[in-house]
């Protein structure tokens, strides 16, 4: 399906919603949101870009292979935080007890370990749903027909 | 003007669920749908819950909108 005008509108609305997807996600521990949402936020923009062009312009961007890695490592990072933690001296995720240091409240880069979590939350689930879409949407036809 | 607001809101919620289940054109059903969790997610911010109603407005209005209109055009489009 050829739709100009939805095209030039995803292409226009694709890197805004992008830019406060990454917002969201490491503004994590400061305001509403974090991991969850910022990486659906993502992860829905990266369908967007998919849906409007065709399934090849979008795995050229990130291919079914990159979002499954990602997905893997991103489920690793809060993984070696929390392992990290436990070398360090401290409970599974343990942040200030683990010495790291917090920073003051209230800047970006304060609360220890949680922005990493929150950045490796987000990994995971943006890239969850491109490869919910990808498998869902790739099958034995695969041209641009939708709807 | 505030409880106007969330009355005339959550009137609007109860249409949006009764005709999602009542329409036979799937693609019509999906964006009611939608408008359903656009709705939910300003409701989710009246109740002072931001968290959820970006998630709300993400997951329901954005993803799940793109994954069942990739299921509708994988089948088809009336019931």
């Amino acid at each position: 399906m050829e739709d100009l005008i939805v095209r030039y509108v995803s292409r226009i609305v694709v890197p805004f919603v992008q830019l406060f997807g990454l917002y969201v996600v490491f503004h994590g521990h400061l305001s509403p949101g974090g991991g969850f949402s910022g990486g659906a936020i993502i992860g829905a923009s990266m369908i967007l870009y998919a849906l409007s062009f065709n399934l090849a312009a979008g795995t050229k961007k990130v291919s079914h292979d990159l979002s499954l890695i990602l997905e893997s490592s991103g489920g690793l990072i809060y993984a070696g935080v929390g392992l990290a933690a436990i070398f360090l001296g401290a409970n599974f995720l343990g942040n200030k007890v683990a010495g790291i240091p917090l920073g003051t409240p209230g800047n970006l880069f304060s609360s220890g370990t949680i922005m990493i979590i929150t950045l490796g939350v987000g990994i995971k689930v943006a890239s969850t749903m491109i490869t919910l879409f990808y498998s869902l949407i790739e099958g034995e036809q695969k041209t641009d027909e939708h709807c | 003007m505030t409880d106007l607001l969330k009355y005339l809101l959550l009137t609007f919620l109860v249409v949006c669920a009764v005709s999602v289940a009542r329409t036979r054109d799937l693609l019509a059903a999906v964006i009611i749908f939608t408008a359903y969790s656009l709705v939910m997610a300003i409701v989710w911010q009246l109740l002072a819950s931001p968290d959820i109603a970006i998630t709300e407005a993400a997951i329901g209005a954005g993803v799940t909108t793109l994954l069942l209109l990739a299921a509708i055009s994988k089948t088809r489009r009336y019931e």
